[in-house]
């Protein structure tokens, strides 16, 4: 133990006396790593990001849309067609034993009016499991129940952004409403969400029951016809995803009397898998940005191993004394090895003070979500030690092998 | 115990450079009892030099044997070699060869950092080895801030520390005036007085020479002359003489 401090006092002050010299080549670490922590933090942030979006959401959401329809040998695009029902919404909850909650969608995009002030908002026409599934919660007055549903009554569930643009400052709870002219009770307020992944206000809507909406709202209009639905959103078995896909599938071409020969007429797909696709992209994207900064940090290495290099040259003749009064190979080698890790430490040290202001600022400035986080601060101050070691050998190994005659000699 | 502290038989030392042998050495016999003062002399090219590095452990011989304090150094690795010189023989070099902007007293401690010895007592040791050259209230100098004179005699202290059995001085006075060179040979003549170190200086000066006991002269290799030194010179009564010169001369001026 005492060695090792001694070998750190011999490399402080041999670093000290180069100053300038020993923080150029410091700075070669101190980019490497600071570029490393902030590109880390980026894709991390990134990642951090599309969680936050899966939690927005909703966990384990499934959305069940209409599928390409064949009408003649002319396939229209996905969700052209009506072929999903309410009675389908309410068979999945029913018959799938993985599906927790299951709700119809019918939404479109409407003019409000309060008073003097209108505003162009969603519709979203809904059975009241929608705010457990989308994880909505109301902050002021009550959420709308099944019968409402039934019923048909003529109650709205607002968003924030909605209150904000026509109500300004008074309270929305009771008030009437009016969506293409019919007048609409507003029961309850929601929670903010914020934006989504694609920047869209997520409190920019306003929540109906399906019914009312589709036969008071939208009225009009083959999409109207009979029971048809934009979409059905559901929410499965936590870890029980796939399988829940699998049995609405199956219920569905029951339900819809497709023959084996015949295509889904509609589409299944998990937030969560969608979510995931993203998130690896990300991954992969931050990994990329991290080996293009860790290079960097190698050309640092570069820089050591050179100024060690010229530093055993400038040297030789105290090495040569140092060998004459009893210092073994190993003493001379750990005394270069511990100065070449003391130089990329503490350049590694610098850095990771740099790589984190550098993702304050590119949050900042740039307005990205980044996350610094330990694992990557710890494996950087261990990196820049690995390099110090890696680089720093070949010099110590040739100051400890030389002749102590010929250093002696050395002028 | 053995009484010779070097013993040297047919000893030949060769160098290859490319297809050229050069024979530095050429069967040398030599014994150098304890507490011995010894010049070796002779022209650049002798060989003397050679015979230095082979008696300073820093270099072995090519054939025949060397015998330190009965340990046969032609049979012993490079780490073994590093630390028999950190034990049994102080280094005293023609530069000083002190570690700049390094304290006097951090020079000393120098061959402390490799041998095994109890760490604690550093200072407490070299301050004696300081005190002993006549350097104590110097301790915290730097070599920049020294004399040529009071820079040799810390590299002295530094060689005294672990309690050597053998001082090697290679041209000690050859950077020095010739009153500070008769004060560094008070010191080697003191410190193989009192303490019985044995003292071998290497010198082309008959002048410095002078004050050991006993001078080798080499020649192409071989040992051309080896006797006694009928009366050698004192350096303390010389320097007494010296200051007494001085005085006589400070009225005049």
């Amino acid at each position: 133990m005492n060695k090792v401090f001694q070998s750190m006092r011999i490399a402080f002050r041999a670093l000290r006396v180069n100053k300038l010299r020993s923080a150029l080549t410091m700075l070669g670490i101190i980019i490497g790593v600071g570029a490393v922590i902030a590109m880390v933090s980026v894709g991390s942030g990134a990642t951090d990001r599309i969680h936050q979006q899966i939690a927005s959401i909703g966990s384990n959401v499934i959305i069940i849309q209409p599928g390409s329809q064949n009408t003649g040998g002319v396939k229209s695009g996905n969700g052209n067609s009506q072929t999903l029902t309410e009675d389908d919404a309410r068979a999945i909850a029913e018959e799938c034993p993985d599906v927790m909650f299951s709700t119809p969608i019918q939404q479109n995009q409407q003019q409000v009016v309060y008073g003097s002030n209108n505003w162009g908002t969603r519709i979203y026409g809904v059975s009241p499991d929608y705010l457990t599934i989308r994880d909505i919660r109301i902050e002021e007055g009550e959420p709308f129940t099944a019968d409402d549903v039934k019923s048909t009554n003529k109650v709205a569930l607002l968003g924030k952004t909605v209150v904000d643009n026509l109500f300004a400052g008074e309270d929305p709870i009771g008030k009437t409403i009016r969506v293409r002219k019919v007048p609409f009770t507003v029961v309850g307020t929601l929670v903010p969400k914020g934006q989504n992944s694609s920047g869209q206000d997520q409190d920019d809507m306003i929540i109906m029951p399906i019914t009312t909406a589709k036969k008071k709202v939208m009225g009009g209009g083959r999409a109207n016809n009979w029971q048809q639905i934009g979409q059905i959103m559901v929410q499965a078995r936590d870890g029980r995803n796939n399988n829940a896909m699998d049995e609405i599938e199956g219920l569905l071409r029951q339900r819809h009397r497709l023959q084996a020969t015949e295509d889904n007429d509609f589409q299944v797909r998990s937030l969560e898998e969608m979510a995931a696709a993203q998130e690896q992209a990300t991954q992969i994207m931050g990994l990329l940005l991290a080996s293009i900064a860790s290079v960097s940090l190698i050309v640092g290495g570069i820089g050591i191993m050179n100024i060690m290099l010229v530093s055993v040259t400038e040297r030789t003749k105290e090495i040569g004394l140092r060998q004459a009064v009893g210092a073994k190979t190993n003493d001379i080698l750990s005394q270069f090895l511990v100065e070449a890790v003391s130089l990329s430490l503490l350049g590694g040290c610098l850095g990771i003070a740099m790589g984190v202001l550098a993702s304050f600022g590119i949050s900042y400035f740039a307005g990205w979500n980044t996350l610094v986080s330990l694992p990557s601060i710890l494996a950087a101050f261990f990196f820049s030690a690995l390099v110090g070691v890696f680089f720093g050998f070949y010099p110590a190994r040739k100051a400890a092998l030389l002749d102590p005659i010929e250093a002696l000699r050395y002028e | 115990m053995d009484s010779a502290l070097i013993r040297i038989e047919q000893l030949h030392k060769t160098y290859h450079m490319g297809d050229n042998h050069v024979h530095a050495l050429r069967g040398i016999s030599l014994d150098i009892p304890r507490g011995s003062f010894v010049s070796i002399m002779g022209a650049s090219g002798s060989g003397k030099s050679t015979l230095m590095n082979i008696i300073g452990c820093l270099d072995k011989p090519s054939s025949g044997k060397y015998y330190l304090d009965g340990v046969d150094i032609g049979s012993l690795d490079r780490d073994e070699l590093a630390d028999i010189r950190n034990r049994k023989v102080g280094f005293v070099f023609q530069q000083f060869n002190l570690l700049a902007r390094t304290s006097a007293l951090e020079n000393v401690e120098l061959p402390l950092l490799y041998s095994d010895n109890d760490k604690t007592k550093f200072k407490e040791r070299a301050m004696q080895a300081l005190t002993a050259v006549g350097l104590a209230e110097r301790y915290d100098h730097h070599p920049s801030q020294l004399s040529g004179g009071q820079q040799q005699r810390v590299a002295i202290a530094r060689s005294l520390i672990n309690n050597p059995q053998l001082i090697l001085a290679d041209e000690p006075t050859g950077a020095l005036d010739s009153k500070t060179s008769v004060e560094i040979m008070g010191i080697f003549q003191k410190l193989n007085r009192e303490k019985g170190i044995s003292i071998v200086v290497v010198t082309h000066e008959p002048d410095i020479a002078h004050y050991s006991d006993r001078i080798i002269q080499f020649k192409d290799g071989h040992i051309m002359l080896d006797e006694a030194v009928a009366k050698p010179r004192n350096a303390e009564r010389e320097l007494a003489e010296w200051q007494d010169v001085e005085e006589e001369k400070e009225p005049v001026a």
